[in-house]
């Protein structure tokens, strides 16, 4: 019989401890598609945050290191620096890379370093219990706005990829969902992109992944998607927001 | 033989390059020795300090509570360190801007040296440094004067090595003016 | 040793001058004084070596761009002074836990809070309690010239590789601002063939670095396992340095610019007649303490000398025999103790 579908290679066997309906596992999947795609699984370097995906490293066939929480860019900075050769990605939650580590995504960024990050968004702390995060919606309730996030008191979501756009030292920056098949294909054809402009030496690339959290949202998974596209999509929008060709750097 | 000096003065004075200067030259003639200059935010003040001490042997501390020699460039360095020199110091005075009417002191060695004017002779007001250290070498004995003038080449940044022969001109002037007295 | 020239640089240079000679390529840092010299040297130098400078956001920043080019294997450093390493505590923290080689330079400057930028001491239970989250501790290495800011800076490199683990370098503004002459030495010890390093997972299972253990049992058996190794660090390195301590009825205890001070202190002491010693911790992570135990066997006083407001002393009256007499004499906040105060002590406790 013709196998027409399998695991990517980049991917193990071990199950994954995240909750049903979790997005990682897509993420995670469009991630080593790109290194099976690329056939950089033996030079990559993954870095994890400190959130759910944090033991990504059970995941992968690739060596990752953990970093300390929203460090993820300066890790992978001082990896790619010292070793250009490596395939680096840092793989970051919305807590980790949008609050406690703005600093340090905005730096790599700006400083161009050619490095890939993977931003999952799914407006929610989750490994800590669903806390309020820097991407929360106004009015969404969380463990730690019970009200709903009020902009007078919390300040609003922060768009990441509208953020780091603009800033020259970015080549690739796109927001994508996976919210449905199609959107998933569009977000793998980003993911992909943004590996290739590291492997070409274009610079520092980013792709934001819309994903759901039916434990701490609340709701089941089907809810869930339908939060992303009635909820998400219009506050952030998806789209290619910056992409540089190869040849204006050189 | 151990021998430790004081210099104070303005920022621009100079006070550091003559320090490290006097710690090159010590190093050059097989002395041990440190060099410990005023730095950051104190700089931004305005003034400029350092300790150098020479010695044959290991040196212990690069802070010295009373030091053998105070060079005072300005006045506010002769006010407040003319007291920290032992009995039988020296202080030496950059009397162009220092009056010597304020030396308190009777019990130590005093030297008025117009180093500012003697330096503008020269052709450089910020020759006052150099010829502070040709009358350093010439009152204190512990270094000579072609030894410190010996040292100008490592200190002196390269595109400014044209100006060696005036240092060593202002290291002389200083040498023959506290000869003089 | 063949006959070598001697060259006069300031204690930063020297820092930096060591760091390339040990084959640090890599350098991450953030300005704070009093240790600028450093990454000025190293944005100076490094690019003429092939390596490479960053100057990082932050001290989170540097300490994980550290951490970064350590699990890629290379030889990398930062440097800074007190403030910017209080933001590096956790990075110390993950890299001890990790068990990452690294070297972190602290030009310790006075606090608490922004202080300012007179030398200090009191950074000392920082780093040889380990300093930030967790039970761990980082090698310290207290250097106390020019000459040893060089020699240390080559060596916290060589231990760091050695027992996978953070060394610090912990000096002051004295030792990082003044000039001393130096000989460049030419040995440095080869560096350890690195099995564990994230270098892709090409011909082999992948690899990872990781201080979180979720599984029970298993993170305290990693502790206990890095015990054992801090155990192994102090059985081998502790290092410390003696003068005039033979016949000596009382003992100063100081390390860093205090013990030089201290030097000349108790040299003038003993042109009085006084029978005084020095003993001079050169590693406080680990601590000289069984030579601190095995000395007050003799010796029934030790005065510690620190510019701070007794933190070295605790660690020293841990270690000698309960009878022992243990003065301490401070100078908090950017004082600094001169030659004359110490032997004014020393009268005073003799």
């Amino acid at each position: 019989m013709k196998q027409v579908f399998a695991k990517p290679k980049a991917l193990n066997d071990e199950i994954m401890h995240y909750c049903p309906g979790c997005g990682h596992g897509v993420a995670h999947r469009l991630v080593a598609e790109a290194l099976d795609h690329y056939d950089i699984t033996g030079r990559t370097v993954g870095v994890a945050p400190v959130g759910c995906s944090v033991l990504m490293y059970d995941y992968f066939n690739c060596d990752i290191i953990e970093a300390p929480h929203g460090r993820a860019p300066a890790v992978a900075t001082g990896m790619k620096r010292s070793r250009s050769d490596l395939i680096v990605f840092a793989y970051q939650g919305d807590g980790d890379l949008a609050s406690i580590g703005l600093a340090e995504i905005v730096h790599a960024a700006n400083r161009g370093e050619n490095i890939t990050v993977i931003f999952i968004n799914n407006t929610v702390y989750g490994m800590t219990g669903g806390q309020m995060a820097p991407t929360t919606l106004l009015g969404q309730k969380t463990t730690t706005s019970p009200y709903g996030r009020n902009f007078n008191t919390d300040g609003y979501p922060i768009r990441m990829a509208e953020m780091l756009a603009p800033l020259e030292g970015t080549t690739y920056v796109a927001r994508m969902s996976l919210d449905k098949p199609v959107n998933i294909l569009k977000a793998r054809k980003s993911v992909f992109k943004a590996f290739e402009m590291q492997i070409n030496n274009v610079g520092f690339s980013f792709v934001e992944l819309l994903t759901i959290c039916p434990t701490n949202w609340g709701m089941d998974s089907m809810e869930s998607i339908k939060r992303i596209q009635d909820e998400m999509i219009p506050y952030f929008p998806l789209g290619v927001f910056k992409e540089k060709e190869t040849e204006d750097y050189i | 033989m151990y021998y430790d000096v004081f210099i104070s003065g303005f920022g621009g004075q100079g006070i550091l390059l003559a320090g490290q200067l006097l710690a090159e030259a010590a190093m050059e003639k097989g002395l041990n020795v440190t060099f410990f200059p005023s730095y950051g935010v104190e700089m931004r003040g305005g003034t400029a300090r350092c300790t150098v001490v020479m010695s044959d042997n290991e040196i212990g501390s690069p802070i010295v509570d009373n030091p053998r020699c105070v060079i005072a460039m300005n006045q506010p360095s002769l006010v407040r360190y003319q007291e920290s020199t032992p009995p039988g110091g020296l202080l030496i005075v950059n009397s162009s801007l220092a009056n010597l009417d304020d030396v308190k002191r009777q019990d130590i060695e005093v030297h008025g040296v117009p180093m500012s004017e003697l330096a503008v002779e020269l052709g450089n007001a910020r020759l006052s440094n150099m010829v502070a250290l040709g009358a350093f070498a010439r009152l204190s004995g512990s270094i000579s004067s072609d030894e410190i003038a010996g040292a100008l080449e490592a200190v002196i940044s390269e595109r400014n090595r044209s100006l060696i022969p005036l240092n060593e001109r202002a290291i002389m002037e200083g040498v023959r003016y506290a000869g003089g007295k | 040793m063949t006959e070598q020239k001697r060259i006069l640089v300031k204690g930063n240079e020297a820092v930096g001058m060591g760091a390339i000679r040990a084959g640090c390529l890599y350098y991450f840092g953030y300005p704070i004084t009093p240790q600028n010299e450093i990454p000025e040297f190293m944005s100076r130098e490094l690019p003429r070596h092939d390596g490479e400078f960053v100057q990082a956001e932050s001290e989170l920043a540097s300490i994980n761009m550290v951490l970064g080019a350590s699990a890629v294997g290379v030889r990398s450093m930062t440097s800074s002074s007190s403030p910017g390493i209080s933001l590096m505590q956790e990075g110390l923290s993950y890299l001890a836990g990790q068990e990452l080689p690294a070297v972190v330079i602290n030009v310790v400057r006075c606090g608490p809070g922004l202080g300012g930028i007179a030398t200090s001491q009191g950074d000392y239970f920082q780093a040889v309690k380990g300093g930030g989250h967790g039970d761990y501790r980082v090698i310290t290495l207290a250097p106390a010239s020019v000459q040893e800011m060089y020699d240390h800076t080559i060596l916290a490199f060589d231990l760091a590789d050695r027992y996978r683990n953070p060394t610090m370098v912990l000096a002051d503004a004295v030792l990082g601002q003044m000039q001393e002459p130096i000989f460049e030495h030419g040995d440095v010890p080869p560096e350890p063939r690195k099995h564990w390093t994230l270098t892709g997972a090409a011909n082999r299972p992948a690899r990872h670095l990781k201080s979180l253990y979720l599984k029970e049992g298993e993170l305290e058996a990693h502790n206990r396992m890095l015990q054992e190794k801090y155990r192994e660090i102090q059985k081998h390195e502790v290092r410390f340095e003696e003068y005039d301590v033979d016949d000596a009825q009382l003992v100063v205890a100081a390390f860093g610019t205090s013990a030089r001070i201290a030097r000349t202190a108790v040299s003038r002491a003993r042109e009085k007649g006084l029978k005084v010693g020095l003993f001079r911790p050169v590693t406080v992570f680990p601590f000289p303490g069984m030579r601190l135990c095995s000395l007050s066997e003799r010796v029934k006083k030790f005065l510690v000398v620190e510019m701070n407001t007794g933190q070295m002393v605790e660690d020293v009256r841990l270690n000698v025999k309960g009878d022992t007499e243990v003065e301490f004499y401070g100078r908090p906040g950017g004082a600094i103790p001169t030659p004359v105060e110490v032997l004014t002590q020393i009268e005073r406790h003799y």
